[in-house]
């Protein structure tokens, strides 16, 4: 300890200088690489402009972490490099507890990166109204033209190939599948999704019993399905092709299976599709036989579905509300309302 | 207040340590120990099951439960009640009512490995017995680990059913995330409090030893789900499908309850000990970074968990009593549940985040043999990522339906604590600056954690961010987040405290050649396991599912490989462990790696009583390099100045 001042500043390399030039060569390449090479493969892709913004996100997000890797990354490898423990060299190094300089600057560049992040993050979910996220039922940012009463419009007006209005669908999930419903088409419900390119989506997404999530990893939507909740999202197809649509909340066993393929289709196809399945419908007695469109469902009071609920002594049961309880004859008899 | 600095003229009564108290004469099977607990757990289910049944069939509503859920909660409840009762927990409380003197707590223990299955007040063997307790609990959970990433070879052919498979991902998840929430606060907090800051004893050490020995019937009622079909939630436990779920839910609440419980009263103790019996000349600007990552995490659980037990008590009562607050369709709401549980699922990530940063800033400067840098901002860090945790609960809401506007806020907090936790980063740049570094087994280790957890941290950035959560949440570049800050950082950061303070705890030394090869293996196996994650979670495969899309099969089955020589990394653990406390038994020098921490210096292990006399702390426990620094401590303290100390701070002595 007591010979350690040995080496003057003046012979020392310069670590500082060297580190910084190392990561800053390292950085532009990993930049350059990540916005040229990476960028166009990044998820979710660009089927919906949406899907476009995550991934313009994803990319912009990668660049600005890049360098803050590479130069911990940096740094650790120089600092195992040369400052290891020579052979025999018992002494202790040197005595720095701090260096105002060095952490007045670290807390300030880091602040000023976490800030530009969150303005950048909010813009980019404020700007495409949602960015393909569940707003909850009364959304806030809406895309253009469409207010936020008419996004909650239980009967909201007709779409039409090459109209101004929105395609309104509702993605209602059960365990454990999905089914859709358009209000726009007589309220007919399918079990697979059609969608037309070019044409802003408004996706109201609602459960029946337990929470799952609504999920197209290509069109970038994600939106969880609440029983008895209306959760909205906003977006337009910008190509056609498959997509797929999968429950991303546990919703128990069958949960892994609850999936399925998607159509994004042209505007007449679309029509065509969809007013077929709306006059076979009709024609099945199906569409008279389903509950009336409605933001959210509550199984326990539809009266097609046939099933009992289970009252006691006042109470509901909120356990048993699908199928009477398992007890019948003792003394909580299952009747009904 | 009298802090004891010697035992009260009051405590004459020899004790014997512990609850087996003035019966020390008694046959070792009559002592209150594990086997009677076993017999007070048995007794307490079956009389909980017994009022459970008569409950569930007089009272109207309760036969609406699917299933004999009363009797199940009860059964449980009595039977943790039965086995604490039957460990003697409430012995002292009785001695109390009926006016017997309490055995001295300061008295050493009895000898042999006895007291290791009994309710021993000493917070050294508390200690040791989390330390087995937890290595127990955690090699279990990667056993379910290793299950998960067998049926997830194919996308297809399936060695479980789909509901097994949700039981063990539901068993691994919350053995991990439950149990692992003192897999350093137990061992390393509970043993080095009290040497740490120059004490001892702790503040309570009945309170303590309880908190050790609420963990086992936590462990025990978990596993007994799997005898109920296991509960199909995940370890989040989300309503209502918790309120439709079959019996195997309650055993999450109430194990989960358990050991909350635990965590709430280690917090407590750990916080009391630290404001009250630190040794003379113990600043609060003297105590090591562990300390301060210890009392931080304290009140994390002190003031998150509670909030937790509120939500399970409120689904047991949904569950058995046929209340509704969770469900929508009856006027409760799915949201309260998340809330509740994400108020304190957030602060629990940082629960298991911290206790890394304090060990491995403890062993940084010993094997860098410099001071820490930037001392105050590590420990401001800590602090700011305390306090700023409680507030970001609602970014594992973004997608849910909560109020739009709330996320632009929850995007702020949750970026914000990459400041604070960015001041750790600063504490170990600053440290390795020109340092002589010293590649040991436990810094080999931290600098793993270093490693991981900027990797887990930086994806969190991506998370923050609510556009691109839209594609992330949910997926498995989620899973692989949280797996880079726990598994990267709290793991790597137990092993690294084993290797560093085991030889302290234990008295031998273990073996730094299969140390290294558990630490590459674990490394490699561990980055080779996750890192493929992110790129899967991308790609679209989401979490908690058992069939995938077949193009990713390729890249689970190079994670399923990995994790098995992950998996193996842990046998090597094992065998150096084992083989080194039972056949190369090497005695650990008191202070093996030269450090200046109070812990290092009194023997490996520490005498009974901690320090023979109560130490004056004369300087920082990282002055490393600084000449003419004095000793840490000085521990023989000449007659009076102990008193004299106390005496200024208007404590009676």
């Amino acid at each position: 300890m007591s010979e350690s001042t040995a080496a003057p500043a003046a012979t020392e390399p310069r670590h500082g200088v060297r580190i910084v030039v190392i990561w800053a060569v390292l950085a532009i390449i990993a930049d350059v690489l990540i916005w040229t090479v990476w960028r166009p493969h990044l998820p979710p892709g660009r089927m919906s402009v949406e899907a476009q913004g995550q991934q313009y996100d994803i990319a912009v997000m990668a660049m600005l972490c890049a360098p803050v890797l590479l130069f911990i990354w940096t740094y650790f490898a120089y600092a195992l490099i040369n400052w290891r423990q020579r052979e025999g060299d018992e002494e202790d190094g040197p005595p720095i507890h701090g260096n105002t300089k060095v952490q007045a600057t670290w807390i300030t560049v880091t602040a000023v990166i976490v800030l530009s992040l969150f303005v950048f993050g909010t813009v980019e979910l404020i700007v495409p109204a949602g960015a393909g996220a569940g707003e909850g039922p009364s959304p806030i940012w809406n895309p253009s033209g469409i207010t936020t009463a008419d996004a909650q419009a239980v009967s909201p007006p007709a779409w039409t190939p090459g109209g101004k209005n929105p395609l309104v669908v509702q993605a209602i999930g059960q365990q454990w599948a999905w089914t859709y419903r358009f209000p726009q088409f007589g309220g007919m419900e399918t079990t697979t999704l059609q969608l037309p390119i070019n044409t802003e989506v408004v996706l109201h997404v609602t459960s029946l019993d337990v929470i799952h999530s609504f999920w197209s990893y290509e069109l970038g939507v994600k939106a969880d399905a609440n029983p008895g909740v209306d959760n909205i999202a906003f977006f337009k197809p910008q190509a056609m092709g498959s997509f797929s649509v999968r429950c991303n909340e546990l919703c128990g066993i069958w949960h892994g299976a609850m999936f399925n393929y998607g159509h994004v289709v042209s505007q007449a196809a679309f029509q065509t599709w969809a007013s077929g399945v709306q006059a076979k419908e009709q024609a099945d007695g199906l569409l008279s036989d389903l509950p009336a469109y409605a933001l959210t469902y509550d199984p326990t009071v539809i009266p097609q579905l046939g099933k009992d609920i289970v009252k006691v002594a006042g109470i509901t049961g909120a356990n048993g509300y699908y199928y009477p309880g398992p007890q019948a004859g003792t003394p909580g008899d299952p009747v009904s309302p | 207040m009298a802090i004891e600095t010697t035992p009260g003229a009051d405590r004459t009564q020899p004790a014997g340590g512990g609850p087996g108290g003035t019966g020390s004469t008694r046959a070792w099977w009559m002592k209150p120990a594990v086997h009677t607990a076993l017999l007070g757990a048995v007794i307490g289910y079956l009389l909980g099951h017994w009022v459970g049944n008569i409950l569930s069939y007089t009272y109207p509503n309760l036969p609406l439960s699917d299933t004999n859920d009363t009797p199940l909660v009860l059964g449980y409840l009595f039977g943790t009640v039965g086995w604490l009762a039957g460990l003697g927990v409430f012995n002292d409380l009785g001695r109390l009512m009926v006016g017997k003197p309490l055995p001295d707590i300061e008295h050493a223990p009895e000898g042999g490995l006895a007291k290791y299955f009994r309710y021993t007040l000493d917070h050294k063997v508390v200690g040791i017995q989390y330390l087995f307790g937890m290595i127990t609990y955690f090699l279990t959970g990667g056993l379910f680990a290793m299950a998960i990433r067998t049926e997830l070879l194919s996308p297809t052919y399936h060695i479980m059913s789909a509901s097994s498979y949700l039981m063990v991902v539901g068993e691994h998840s919350t053995m991990m995330m439950m149990m692992m929430s003192s897999v350093v606060l137990g061992p390393f907090g509970q043993y080095f409090a009290p040497l740490m800051i120059g004490s001892k004893r702790m503040a309570f050490p009945r309170i303590e030893a309880l908190g050790f020995w609420l963990t086992p019937p936590a462990y025990v009622i978990l596993l007994s789900g799997i005898l109920l079909g296991g509960f199909p939630t995940g370890w989040t436990g989300y309503a209502p499908l918790n309120i439709q779920a079959g019996p195997g839910m309650d055993t999450y609440a109430i194990a989960f309850g358990l050991m909350g419980i635990s965590m709430i009263l280690a917090g407590f103790n750990i916080i009391v000990t630290y404001i009250n019996y630190r040794a003379p000349g113990m600043r609060w600007s003297r105590l090591p970074m562990f300390v301060w990552s210890m009392f931080t995490v304290s009140f994390l659980q002190v003031l998150a968990v509670p909030v937790l037990i509120a939500g399970f008590y409120i689904m047991i009562a949904d569950r058995t009593f046929q209340t509704a607050f969770y469900v929508n369709q009856l006027g409760g709401s799915s949201y309260l549940y998340e809330n509740l549980f994400w108020f304190f699922g957030h602060p629990e990530v940082y629960i298991l985040a911290l206790p890394g940063f304090g060990v491995v800033s403890e062993i940084l400067p010993v094997f860098s043999r410099k001071p820490l840098f930037g001392y105050k901002v590590g420990a401001a860090g800590m602090f700011g990522v305390a306090l700023l945790s409680f507030f970001v609960w609602q970014h594992h809401l973004f997608n849910s339906g909560i109020n739009p506007d709330m996320r632009p806020l929850y995007m702020l907090t949750t970026e914000l604590i990459s400041i604070p936790t960015g001041f750790i980063y600063l504490v170990a740049l600053g440290t390795l600056w020109k340092a002589k570094i010293r590649l040991s087994v436990p810094m080999l280790f931290a600098l793993g954690l270093y490693f991981n957890f900027l990797l887990g941290g930086v994806s969190g950035v991506f998370l923050s961010d609510v556009p691109a959560d839209t594609t992330e949440h949910g997926s498995f570049f989620v899973m692989a987040h949280f797996h880079y800050t726990i598994m990267g950082g709290l793991i790597f950061a137990f092993f690294g405290g084993i290797y560093y303070w085991g030889p302290k705890m234990l008295g031998f030394e273990l073996n730094k050649t299969l140390g290294k090869i558990h630490f590459w293996t674990m490394f490699l196996g561990f980055n080779s396991t996750f890192l493929p994650l992110f790129a899967l979670g991308l790609m679209g495969m989401p979490r908690r599912v058992f069939e995938y899309a077949r193009n990713l099969q390729t890249l689970n089955d190079w994670v399923s490989i990995s994790a098995y020589i992950l998996g193996a990394s842990m046998l090597v653990f094992l065998v150096n462990f084992i083989w080194s406390m039972l056949f190369a038994r090497v005695k650990a020098a008191a202070n093996p790696w030269n450090a200046r921490g109070l812990e290092w210096q009194v023997s490996s292990p520490p005498p009974p009583e901690n320090f023979q006399h109560i130490p004056v702390v004369l300087s920082g426990p990282y002055e490393y390099g600084v000449k003419d620094a004095p000793p840490v401590a000085d521990l023989n303290p000449p007659v009076g100045v102990v008193s004299a100390a106390y005496a200024g701070a208007g404590v009676e002595a």
